[in-house]
């Protein structure tokens, strides 16, 4: 508190000695602008979290192409939303970002943080439809997301579209990056269908994850870097105030995690007589999830309360999705579509906002996701094709798709022996 | 008593065992070998160098059976573990003279009986 009083007077002295306004305006700019590339680069963490997590609950079989995808999907938000999505969101930017102009901060530092939010949205689908799609068509569906979707649904919001004339509140992205690349990848899970032998003979049978240290390095690194998705929201730094309300954001969003946590641990822990990875490492992201359309307004126990009924909504979620036959390898739909429809809806239970219009912003957002990645999913089916043969998957899709296993024994006796060139 | 050696594809290990379990067999050894029969090696690429895989991964179990239970057994595993192509594996059945139950020192069919069946 003290700290925080003593900043603002020297502000203050600063300039009403009539000191240059200049150089305060220089460095304000340059406060913002390294915020915006520092929570940037924290976002971009949250890559290999996501390539590590969904990694480590697929089989060793299907592991390269988890990589493939995740590093794919990156490259590719950084060329789509530079070249059209970013226009799509945020009008007047141009193609290619010619025409983009923004006072206060550097535009490509903007920029450079509104595409690792696309590239979050793309990679939460890639977990989910794990394990027997196509590489081709998951790279079309990639351009399709982070330059089409993801831009014109994240428009009604923070392009001051219609859901922000209405006074919906989602300051970092419950419903328009989570929900959206939740039911996006309901959506596609519905058109894909579930892996060969997870519900043979009239039983939903566990495939579990071929490495729970990888999934849960990936749960760090996505935790960490949620300080980056959060705080950098309030896409300022310079004033005592923002950098304030910057750290209160850290506060609630750790908040909020650490309930998730704690309450699925218990909650799984209850259910299956032993507290479960798996879900505890759901319940901290859906309890992110939770806490990401109000991290400044749902605070202290709020955040604690919003984290803790969020973490518990994804382990009974995945149960339902389980027992609904929708396969969901890692549990995208629950941790970022059922939890940020959760979590926007917390702003308007504990922050303040209009219940009723949270709960139209985030159905809508859900809704169309939904449509979105159905509708595509659909057209990459019966075009491009959308599932590799049983064969093929049964190979798993690193020798199938990209002719490489992930891991090869070196020891001489179980593994394979190279001899020789293919023709 | 006979020991059965069967090789199979790693992809088709969940329904052979369970085709065994549902035959009442149990006491199953399970190990990864990699070998090499009929089936043409595995293609793989890295960095635009082809090469091929001449030995394929496969799964050998080791079931030591009391005589009713070899035909059972040879069943579960031929219908489990056949796809109809090329590198599905092979099943060798041979005798065996003795075996103990370390715990219990029990010898030969008695050694073999299921504890719980």
């Amino acid at each position: 508190m003290f700290r925080r009083h003593a900043l603002t007077l020297a502000v203050l002295t600063a300039s009403s000695f009539g000191l240059a306004q200049e150089p305060v305006a220089e460095v304000a700019y340059a406060l913002d602008t390294m915020m915006f590339l520092i929570a940037a680069l924290l976002v971009a963490f949250m890559q290999p979290g996501f390539a590590l997590l969904e990694a480590g609950l697929h089989s060793s079989r299907n592991v390269v192409n988890i990589f493939m995808k995740n590093i794919a999907d990156f490259a590719v938000a950084g060329l789509a939303y530079w070249a059209i999505g970013y226009t799509i969101m945020y009008a007047g930017a141009g193609l290619f970002l010619s025409t983009l102009e923004i006072d206060g901060y550097a535009p490509s530092a903007d920029f450079f943080f509104q595409m690792v939010f696309a590239a979050t949205a793309a990679t939460i689908v890639s977990g989910a439809i794990g394990g027997r799609m196509k590489f081709a068509a998951y790279l079309i569906f990639s351009v399709i997301m982070t330059g089409l979707i993801y831009p014109f649904l994240g428009a009604w919001q923070w392009g001051g579209g219609w859901l922000s004339q209405l006074g919906f509140a989602d300051f970092a992205g419950s419903s328009v990056v989570h929900a959206v690349g939740g039911f996006a990848a309901l959506g596609a899970v519905l058109a894909i269908g579930p892996r060969m032998g997870r519900y043979s003979g009239g039983k939903a049978r566990a495939m579990p994850g071929h490495n729970l240290a990888y999934a849960g390095l990936g749960v760090f690194l996505l935790w960490i870097g949620w300080f980056g998705f959060n705080g950098g929201s309030q896409l300022a730094f310079s004033t005592a105030a923002d950098a304030a309300a910057v750290a209160d954001i850290f506060l609630n969003t750790n908040l909020a995690a650490a309930a998730g946590g704690i309450s699925a641990l218990l909650v799984s822990w209850a259910l299956f007589k032993k507290p479960d990875i798996s879900m505890t490492i759901n319940g901290v992201l859906g309890g992110l999830v939770s806490i990401t359309a109000g991290p400044d307004v749902v605070v202290g126990l709020s955040a604690v309360l919003a984290g803790a009924i969020g973490g518990a909504i994804v382990v009974f979620s995945v149960l339902m999705f389980d027992r609904l036959r929708v396969d969901d390898p890692v549990g995208a739909i629950s941790v970022h579509g059922v939890a940020g429809i959760w979590g926007t809806a917390a702003v308007g239970i504990f922050g303040g906002a209009n219940l009723g219009i949270q709960l139209l912003g985030t159905l809508s957002y859900s809704a169309a996701a939904l449509v979105a990645g159905f509708v595509i999913f659909t057209i990459l089916k019966y075009t491009v094709g959308l599932r590799v043969s049983a064969e093929e998957e049964a190979m798993g899709l690193d020798v199938a798709e990209h002719g490489i296993p992930a891991y090869t024994n070196d020891d001489g006796i179980g593994a394979p022996v190279f001899v020789g060139s293919g023709d | 008593m006979k020991l059965i050696t069967a090789l199979i594809r790693p992809e088709r290990l969940p329904a052979v065992k369970e085709a065994l379990f549902d035959a009442g067999v149990r006491g199953i050894t399970i190990s990864k070998v990699s070998g090499h029969g009929g089936q043409a090696g595995q293609t793989e690429t890295y960095r635009g160098s082809q090469f091929v895989v001449e030995f394929r991964e496969k799964v050998k179990l080791e079931i030591a059976v009391t005589e009713p239970f070899l035909e059972p057994a040879i069943d579960a595993i031929t219908q489990a573990a056949r796809t109809g192509n090329v590198g599905d594996g092979k099943i060798f059945v041979q005798p065996l003279e003795r075996v103990v139950r370390i715990r219990t020192g029990e010898s030969d069919d008695s050694a073999l009986t299921p504890v719980q069946s």
